[in-house]
């Protein structure tokens, strides 16, 4: 039938069932930012680190007086990711914000929730949007660099020496991306502005970090880092790459800090994210 | 279609739904009901949004509690209120609402074109829904329920906000649908005329029950006779007298009133009634039973006439 044919007409394909539904969410989400020309273009600032790093590997590996004080090590990688944690702050404000609270607003949730799309894949397909985007300026930059590092160096010495090191990459990412991803988009369901939102997370990542700084400073101790969901990670983030923990709180503390910003956050989205809100 | 068996739904101490026993049949089906009657919440319960404290539902037969998920992959929602995804143009929106609701994304995008057509918005489909007038997100609300080709539509007040020609192009689409197009669907409205033009069966909700259903056509003709009435005097106490008597009435203008004389009594029973009361009737005309009718005698006078 030719697309001008204005009638209705009953459908004769073959539906599937939704098994992937949030796959379409993620697809959607994220070809909707990287459509948009501002999120391109800090996309690809958040890659100018990388470009310096594996130059920094490539000279060190190539011109053997450079090698002396730019030789790559474990703590090479630890600094880079570190490094990209501003990159990480302004795509999950920039992406983040908006995720559930646009949908919100527009009172898109009904129109989801009355399609074969549960709860949890709503969520999901949202969170995967933010995932993705921050896995792809910490994990992937991550291991292109270490892949870097073999092909520069044309052999595996490095890798082999260092053989947890992928492993630990991937596990820092995935703990960073996993709470940071989590909490932003219980935030985004509690407003139905993204600005707000933006200031909301903005603002509980520095003041936990102002507080952490300001208790340090009054007890000269480090052990209330849990305080401070950034010193909590780095301080985990230290465990992970095997270095002697920044601060003083024990690792378990802070590793249970995380965690509780995850469960805390799971909850969130299991009270906000409904097809219908009901004012009793 | 949809069956509801003894549900309830609360909220808070409030009882939105009491104990609903109703059964939808296949074709267009006008929900009716002054705001606050629960229309919207039998809805809402049936697409799994609000869970009922007692009783069980069915759709498609389908037990909605168990098998949300299949429910709606079969039918379609328009909402009430302003809902769109933000950012997307409306034709994109429309086959993304396609690929949610199952369909492969080439014939989501195809679909989304002849809908966008069928409900009038060829011309915009490129244009962000957030552009769109009032009256052209009512259609996008239809077309995004209608891309997957459901088997059943649920149309919450599908006229609101819409100006006298778009409500009329609207009417005719979901007439056209329900008729012509062979889609059952069930239209919650607070507004008579629109259940009357596009469906063949009613159900006549108020504080929460089911005061009244069937056939419209049925409806209208099996519950007596109606008149046209004007007299000189009281007439909020003559329109009390009636109803004491069990003549339901209710004012349309000024001085007019329409009366609904019950099956086995006759105009002869108001005229004796004006006498009695010393009121004189100035007109009095037979006329042609409303969707209205039945509509008041439902709320105001329990049904009498038609349950």
């Amino acid at each position: 039938m030719p697309i001008h044919d204005q009638s209705y007409r009953r459908y004769t394909g073959e539906k599937r069932p939704v098994r992937s539904a949030w796959l379409v969410i993620a697809r959607a989400g994220l070809m909707d930012f990287l459509r948009r020309r501002a999120f391109l273009a800090l996309l690809i600032i958040a890659w100018i680190p990388f470009i310096v790093r594996a130059s920094q590997l490539f000279l060190a590996t190539n011109f053997s007086q450079a090698a002396t004080f730019l030789e790559a090590t474990p703590q090479t990688f630890r600094d880079f990711l570190s490094q990209q944690s501003i990159f990480v702050f302004l795509i999950t404000v920039y992406v983040g914000s908006g995720l559930i609270a646009n949908d919100r607003r527009a009172n898109a949730l009904q129109l989801y929730l009355s399609k074969p799309v549960t709860r949890a894949e709503y969520i999901l397909g949202k969170m995967s949007i933010l995932a993705v985007l921050l896995l792809a300026v910490t994990w992937l930059p991550g291991i292109l660099l270490l892949l870097l590092q073999i092909a520069f160096s044309g052999s595996f010495t490095f890798i082999k020496a260092n053989s947890s090191l992928i492993a630990s990459v991937t596990l820092y990412c995935a703990l960073t991306v996993l709470v940071i991803t989590f909490g932003m988009t219980a935030l985004s369901s509690l407003s139905r502005s993204s600005r707000f939102v933006g200031i909301l997370f903005a603002g509980l990542l520095i003041f936990s970090d102002a507080m952490f700084n300001a208790l340090r400073f009054i007890t000269g101790s480090t052990a209330i880092s849990w305080v401070s969901v950034q010193a909590s990670l780095d301080q985990v983030g230290d465990l992970i790459f095997r270095q002697t923990p920044r601060h003083q709180t024990p690792v378990a503390v802070s590793f249970l800090v995380l965690m509780a910003v995850i469960v805390v956050s799971a909850s969130v989205l299991e009270r906000r994210v409904r097809g219908v809100e009901v004012v009793a | 279609m949809v069956a509801l068996d003894d549900v309830s739904v609360v909220y808070g101490k409030n009882e939105a739904l009491s104990r609903v026993a109703v059964q939808f049949p296949p074709g267009a089906v006008g929900l009716l009901g002054p705001n606050g009657a629960g229309k919207s919440t039998m809805i809402k319960a049936l697409l799994g949004f609000v869970i009922p404290t007692h009783g069980e539902m069915r759709v498609l037969g389908l037990d909605v509690r168990h098998k949300a998920s299949e429910i709606r992959a079969r039918i379609g929602y328009m909402p009430e209120n302003d809902s769109h995804i933000p950012g997307m143009n409306a034709v994109t929106f429309v086959a993304y609402c396609g690929q949610l609701s199952g369909l492969p994304p080439v014939d989501a995008m195809q679909r989304a074109h002849e809908v966008l057509y069928y409900v009038g918005l060829g011309e915009a489909r490129y244009r962000k829904v957030e552009t769109y007038s009032t009256g052209m997100k009512q259609r996008i609300k239809l077309a995004q329920a209608l891309v997957h080709d459901p088997d059943l539509l649920f149309l919450d007040e599908p006229t609101n906000g819409m100006d006298p020609k778009g409500r009329d192009e609207m009417l005719a689409l979901i007439h056209d649908l329900g008729h012509n197009k062979r889609v059952n669907l069930i239209l919650c409205s607070h507004l008579l005329p629109d259940v009357e033009h596009a469906c063949d069966h009613v159900i006549v909700m108020d504080k929460g029950r089911v005061a009244t259903q069937g056939p419209i056509a049925t409806l209208k003709g099996s519950g007596g006779s109606v008149f046209e009435l004007r007299i000189k005097g009281d007439l909020p106490r003559f329109v009390e007298v009636l109803r004491g008597e069990g003549l339901e009435a209710h004012g349309t203008d000024e001085d007019v009133m329409r009366v609904l004389v019950p099956a086995g009594r006759s105009a002869r029973d108001v005229f004796a009634l004006a006498a009695t009361q010393g009121m004189q009737v100035r007109h009095l005309r037979p006329s042609v039973p409303t969707l209205e009718d039945v509509f008041i005698d439902a709320i105001e006078g329990g049904g009498r006439a038609h349950s």
